[in-house]
């Protein structure tokens, strides 16, 4: 099937909204006093967000783990209220309660991000349960990187997921590196989707900076979940630009190795495909950065401008 | 008035809530078909009426099962979920506790989590300490979570009936016991409040607190003392968050004596809790220290000697009671 024009726009500029977000991200983590807490980005690997998000309908569900960032983006959260979130600041998506590590935004149902590794799948088996349930034309994706994969509960999950034959997307980003440990170094699978044949549900592994390889494979997962026919692992290759977090001084990682995935970037890749195939023209290249810069300066603005929560507003939102 | 066991209360109001809100469905190991075939058990006959679509038998995957319940309810489902044993609230405990009590909030009070986790409590069956240890401390522990503990039939029902229609995830902890011991439960629909304790016997010298099992051991030292002209309050707490603090300060503030009696073990539980919010707000009304009667700090042992020994008895509630008299 031929991937349609405005789904190719469409991730362009989810992955160009993610890149230029993270990079004012960037910079800003290194400012003291402004953002509070980690910083953990995912900055050239935002092709999965971009493809996976661009298969889905608004519908459907994404459970998303601490690199959150380009998956919250691509389904459709205001970039204004995750930054002011991620600022700590009252007018953030969840009141300065999550920070930039548990942004939850309903409104896209992407109901909730969890840093603990491990913690989506099983989240991710109930959410799918509900649609299954209510027979919703919808799936759940549940976003995980490779070192959630050793966690005992992704396995609890994906064995209940595929008895029921639930719809979910367990897409798992493979960046190479869970923490300091490079991928061989926690599993000796060579594969991770070599594990989705242990609960009989198909394992695909993609190239994770290819968004239209991206959009393609997660397309084809969709499709089996909603006609009732399971789960699918897909295990997207791809890689950590930047540390673990943005104090990491990522001493472990090659420079030669980093020098060498920046050379698979996502976003030339998309975009010269697209100029060549005529799908955009240079100067309406040039508008959509200009826009996508004026909507990153203009949610820092917001966060800059919005006021901290008052103490006492740490006492709400425990109980219903 | 009808008379049921704990068992078929809870069962009554697994299929009451069923009936009346489709979006009720239960999820746990042997639920529907299980190894026991006692119709006085929760679960007895629920996977015949409701089906299997509503009536979900698991694998053994506590972290599933809780991780069910967490992404369902965010969903607007209203799931119902067990745990088989106490002690395995350690392999669910990550949904629970870092998932189901905590998203609420990190959503900034955009999302709920309307969930019941079922889990059978309590020593006396000589399973040992991998199948009995009461936990309840853990999960008051843990912001955003309710935690109920019902000793009757009615409570019990009434109790459950509203876990499954609040908002919040309950922790809802049944004594394995009190399955089995009849009870007096209205015919018509029972709702008891979450947060509400109840007096189960007026006395004027002394006030005890407890919960759950402990409740008929509390009861059954107030008949011996009652011979001896001795008054004691019994406090059943039945829900251990939100704490009905009015109730149980206006108990001591009249009796000025506390004991605190529950089964799990000493060091860190719940009693200490419960000690601590009478010193603060009711330490002038005191006219002695307060006691705790606890099980030891102990795992609770099988042999049945060494379990019998482990909880606590009415002998030993009596015995602190005459220590601050």
């Amino acid at each position: 099937m031929p991937i349609p024009k405005a789904k190719k726009l469409e991730m362009l500029r989810s992955l160009l909204l993610a890149r230029r977000f993270e990079e004012a991200l960037t910079e800003l983590c290194q400012i003291e006093g402004k953002i509070p807490g980690m910083m953990i980005l995912c900055t050239g690997q935002e092709a999965v967000g971009a493809g996976v998000c661009a298969a889905l309908q608004p519908q459907d569900a994404i459970i998303s783990n601490h690199r959150s960032h380009s998956h919250l983006l691509a389904k459709g959260a205001d970039p204004k209220a995750l930054m002011a979130e991620i600022f700590g600041k009252r007018t953030g998506c969840n009141k300065g309660k999550s920070g930039t590590l548990h942004l939850a935004v309903p409104e896209v149902n992407a109901p909730c991000t969890t840093t603990v590794v491990g913690g989506g799948p099983p989240i991710a088996v109930g959410r799918a349960f509900a649609q299954q349930y209510r027979q919703e034309k919808a799936v759940t994706v549940c976003f995980i990187g490779d070192g959630a994969t050793n966690e005992g509960s992704f396995h609890e999950a994906l064995n209940l997921a595929s008895l029921w034959a639930l719809p979910v997307i367990f897409v798992c980003e493979n960046n190479l590196y869970a923490g300091a440990q490079r991928f061989e170094e926690h599993t000796r699978a060579p594969n991770i989707a070599d594990r989705a044949a242990g609960y009989a549900m198909p394992g695909v592994v993609v190239d994770g900076n290819d968004a239209l390889a991206v959009y393609t494979s997660a397309s084809e997962a969709r499709a089996r979940a909603v006609a009732g026919e399971g789960p699918t692992l897909i295990e997207y290759k791809t890689y950590r630009w930047r540390g673990h977090g943005e104090s990491d001084l990522q001493l472990y990682q090659p420079k030669e190795e980093i020098a060498a995935w920046q050379a698979t970037c996502p976003i030339p890749k998309l975009r010269a495909e697209m100029l060549a195939q005529g799908l955009i023209g240079a100067e309406a290249l040039q508008a959509m950065e200009s826009d996508i810069a004026a909507i990153v300066q203009e949610a820092i603005r917001f966060a800059e401008e919005s006021p901290y929560p008052e103490p006492h507003e740490a006492l709400e939102d425990v109980f219903a | 008035m009808q008379t049921l066991r704990m068992g078929q209360a809870i069962n009554q109001a697994l299929r009451e809530e069923m009936l009346r809100d489709p979006d009720v469905f239960l999820a746990g190991e042997g639920i529907g078909v299980g190894i026991h075939h006692s119709p006085l058990l929760p679960t007895a006959g629920l996977l015949k009426d409701f089906g299997a679509g509503r009536v979900k038998d698991t694998p053994v995957s506590e972290a599933a099962i809780a991780g069910l319940a967490v992404g369902a309810a965010v969903a607007g489902l209203r799931p119902v979920v067990e745990i088989m044993f106490n002690p395995f609230f350690t392999l669910a405990s990550d949904m629970i506790v870092n998932h189901a009590a905590k998203l609420r909030y990190l959503s900034g009070g955009k999302s709920s989590f309307p969930l019941v986790v079922r889990m059978k409590s309590g020593a006396g069956f000589g399973a040992g300490c991998q199948h009995s240890h009461n936990l309840e401390a853990w999960a008051a522990h843990c912001p955003g979570l309710k935690v109920v503990m019902p000793s009757t039939p009615a409570d019990a029902k009434g109790l459950l009936k509203s876990a499954i229609r609040d908002p919040n995830p309950v922790i809802f902890i049944e004594d394995l016991a009190l399955y089995f011991v009849p009870g007096p439960v209205p015919e018509e629909e029972v709702m008891i409040p979450i947060g509400q304790a109840e007096v189960k016997r007026p006395g004027k010298d002394v006030t005890v607190v407890t919960w759950s099992k402990m409740v008929g051991v509390a009861l059954e030292a107030a008949d011996q003392l009652a011979r001896e002209n001795i008054g004691m309050e019994v406090v059943d707490l039945r829900t251990l968050v939100p704490m009905d603090k009015e109730t149980l300060l206006a108990s001591v503030r009249k009796t000025g004596r506390l004991v605190v009696l529950h089964e799990a073990t000493r060091t860190g539980g719940f009693a200490g809790e419960v000690a601590a919010v009478v010193m603060e707000e009711a330490f002038a009304h005191l006219q002695a220290p307060l006691r705790r009667v606890t099980g030891p700090d102990i795992p609770v042992p099988a042999s049945p000697p060494l379990e019998r020994f482990y909880l606590p008895s009415a002998e030993k509630l009596m015995a602190a009671v005459r220590e601050i008299l």
